[in-house]
């Protein structure tokens, strides 16, 4: 934890390390202009939040904040929009993830190879990538669109008139969701896919013209040296990529806003009206507390596998 | 990265034309009877074989097609007249092309002025962030101390909770500071939202610097300043730039805190006043919608196709090794 253990695993480590330590007493002034912001802007007011669940804390009110226990949390319990929310977001997320995690896999094994459009697929990945969400789903609103999108067009020209005519994907009680969730995929894709194609090329060559040579199919060289290489970056991605997905809000908020009667209000959304719309701030902050309970599972999850890469290392 | 370009000319010829394919087809099929008695050069010409390849291509068809698809009908509807958007039978490739959905979004909605405030927010915002986080980030990758221990815990944390935990929180105390509907206040909200990002990727371009060289620096006696600004600032340039022109992106496309902070038309910035084309849904608006959106679009990726490979990089040291 101090600087005593701290590894200066470079050779002459003794003589280093008292350097170091003489050098790290003076980088205090190099911290501080970061420092200050962050503990005032973001630690401030995590704890300010955190303490704000608490209390019964409106918006425009005249009398005082008054601290109120567990009551946010009791009522939170019993609150069954709000455990539908939970769950459309618990849905959404590994809706969103675990497909996305297996496809970029799969893209990313295919990348890795040397195939022609490859340049063209990491172009082209850019795309989604970069755009705002909110002219992601603004996108998607028009590709869904009842009579002048193309999804209705593309299977109607494909004589799946019958089931699809006119049909409202983003309004469907039963669509919505899924409908949704593939426009989740489709943003995030590109991004684990990059980012696995560069932990791919970390991967030893080596290893694997050797385990070629030993005789090892693709799916056996895939099992022995791509992924335990790959394994940290991987476990990395989707842990991170969960809990961003399980957070989110701009992208439904542009294609659904929650609707319809709820079936993709994401927990964010729920909690965003409670405090934006109906000026709940207490409640509201409640309500990002028991998000932040799913979030800690994951980066849990995110965290072992970091400390686990450091001793690796 | 690089290093492995000269390969692809090397393996990907052979894949060209029909009859080629079909003679490896078959070269396949008598591969796998073979495969059963296996010996491994025979196991390991049948990865290479066309079947093989023809599935590759398809499924990279198959991704292409799907990422292009919807950017490809944003495009075709910006472009469509008002006619052709309300025709039961939707087209790729408009009829009648025509630029008067850009003029419609504009007369719509106050784009310039949007705009200028995502510039103004994105820009200062990122200036900030980046001097702020590049002193902080060369002492995280430097020295291993608590208090580096504490700030890259930091970092990951501040990507994980929700939002909301602290915007209630930030709404309420710029209120106290007047700078609710304020752009000073969103900009000090950017900065700090973009440290955490900022300080895991210049932490990455840090430690790619080797120390040595600063050391030999040292040893020649420049002072620690000096070092840092003759012998390390130079080399993390790249980093530092493609870092900041990420920190900007974010910042111009960010939705959540903008939607929440600021109220005055005037003052709103691009992605929130995006959303004011959904008010009043109808056919007629869609044209306007999408050349709006078209436009709002391309900054991000002009810069992003700029600086993407970098940002891999970057993203990925910061990812797996703290």
């Amino acid at each position: 934890m101090t600087l005593a253990t701290a590894p200066p695993r470079s050779p002459g480590a003794a003589a280093d390390r008292a350097a170091r330590t003489r050098r790290a007493q003076g980088a205090w002034f190099l911290v501080l202009p970061a420092l200050i912001p962050i503990l005032l802007l973001s630690v401030g007011p995590l704890l300010y939040g955190i303490g704000l669940a608490f209390t019964d804390a409106q918006s425009g009110r005249t009398q005082a904040t008054r601290f109120v226990g567990l009551l946010n949390f009791s009522d939170l319990l019993h609150d069954t929009l709000f455990w539908d929310s939970f769950r459309i977001g618990l849905v959404w997320a590994f809706g969103v993830t675990v497909p996305q995690f297996f496809l970029a896999l799969g893209l990313a094994l295919l990348l890795h190879l040397p195939l022609r459009l490859r340049w063209l697929a990491r172009a082209l990945a850019i795309i989604p990538w970069a755009m705002p969400e909110v002219v992601v789903g603004i996108m998607w609103r028009l590709v869904y669109h009842p009579d002048a999108g193309i999804l209705n067009e593309t299977l109607r020209s494909l004589g799946l008139s019958g089931a699809t005519d006119g049909r409202d994907w983003l309004s469907g009680l039963a669509t919505a969701l899924p409908a949704v969730i593939v426009v989740g995929v489709w943003a995030g894709m590109p991004q684990t896919t990059v980012t696995l194609l560069a932990g791919l090329q970390n991967v030893p060559r080596e290893l694997h013209e050797a385990a070629s040579m030993d005789g090892a199919g693709a799916w056996r060289r895939f099992r022995t040296v791509t992924w335990p290489a790959l394994r940290p970056i991987a476990l990395a991605v989707t842990a991170l990529n969960f809990i961003w997905n399980f957070n989110s809000f701009a992208l439904v908020f542009v294609l659904t806003d929650g609707g319809p009667g709820g079936r993709t209000r994401l927990p964010m959304l729920f909690a965003y009206e409670e405090a934006f719309r109906y000026g709940q701030f207490g409640y509201a902050a409640t309500m990002g507390l028991a998000m932040v309970a799913v979030v800690s599972v994951l980066l849990a999850v995110y965290l072992a596998g970091r400390l686990k890469g450091d001793e690796d290392r | 990265m690089s290093g492995r370009r000269p390969v692809s000319g090397r393996e990907s010829s052979g894949t060209g034309d029909g009859p080629t394919a079909r003679r490896h087809t078959a070269t396949t099929r008598t591969t796998r009877t073979r495969q059963r008695s296996a010996t491994p050069a025979a196991r390991r010409t049948t990865t290479r074989t066309a079947t093989a390849r023809t599935g590759q291509y398809a499924a990279l068809v198959a991704y292409l097609a799907f990422l292009a698809f919807p950017f490809l009908w944003l495009i075709s509807t910006a472009f469509k007249p008002p006619r052709e958007l309300g025709s039961i039978h939707p087209t790729w490739i408009p009829e009648a092309p025509t630029l008067e959905n850009f003029r419609q979004a504009f007369t719509q909605q106050p784009l310039p002025a949007a705009a200028g405030n995502s510039l103004l927010a994105a820009a200062v915002s990122a200036l900030i962030a980046i001097v702020l986080a590049t002193p902080m980030a060369y002492v995280l990758a430097r020295y291993r101390n608590r208090l580096s221990r504490a700030a890259t815990g930091w970092v990951v944390v501040s990507q994980a909770f929700p939002l909301v935990l602290v915007i209630i929180p930030l709404f309420l105390i710029l209120k106290g500071l007047h700078l609710v509907d304020s752009r000073i206040g969103l900009i000090m909200v950017y900065v700090v939202w973009s440290l955490p990002f900022a300080l895991w990727m210049l932490t990455g371009y840090v430690r790619a610097v080797p120390p040595e060289l600063e050391e030999a620096a040292a040893v020649d006696g420049a002072g620690r300043l000096r070092t840092l600004l003759s012998v390390t600032a130079p080399l993390l340039a790249p980093g530092i730039v493609a870092t900041a022109l990420f920190a900007f992106i974010t910042a111009w496309n960010e939705f959540f805190f903008a939607l929440v902070l600021l109220k005055s038309p005037g003052k709103q910035t691009l992605p929130v006043v995006l959303t004011h084309f959904l008010g009043a849904e109808g056919v007629a608006d869609l044209g306007p919608l999408a050349a709006a959106a078209l436009l709002a679009t391309l900054p991000s990726l002009l810069l992003f196709a700029v600086i993407q490979r970098r940002i891999t990089g970057g993203m990925l040291a910061g990812a797996v090794k703290s």
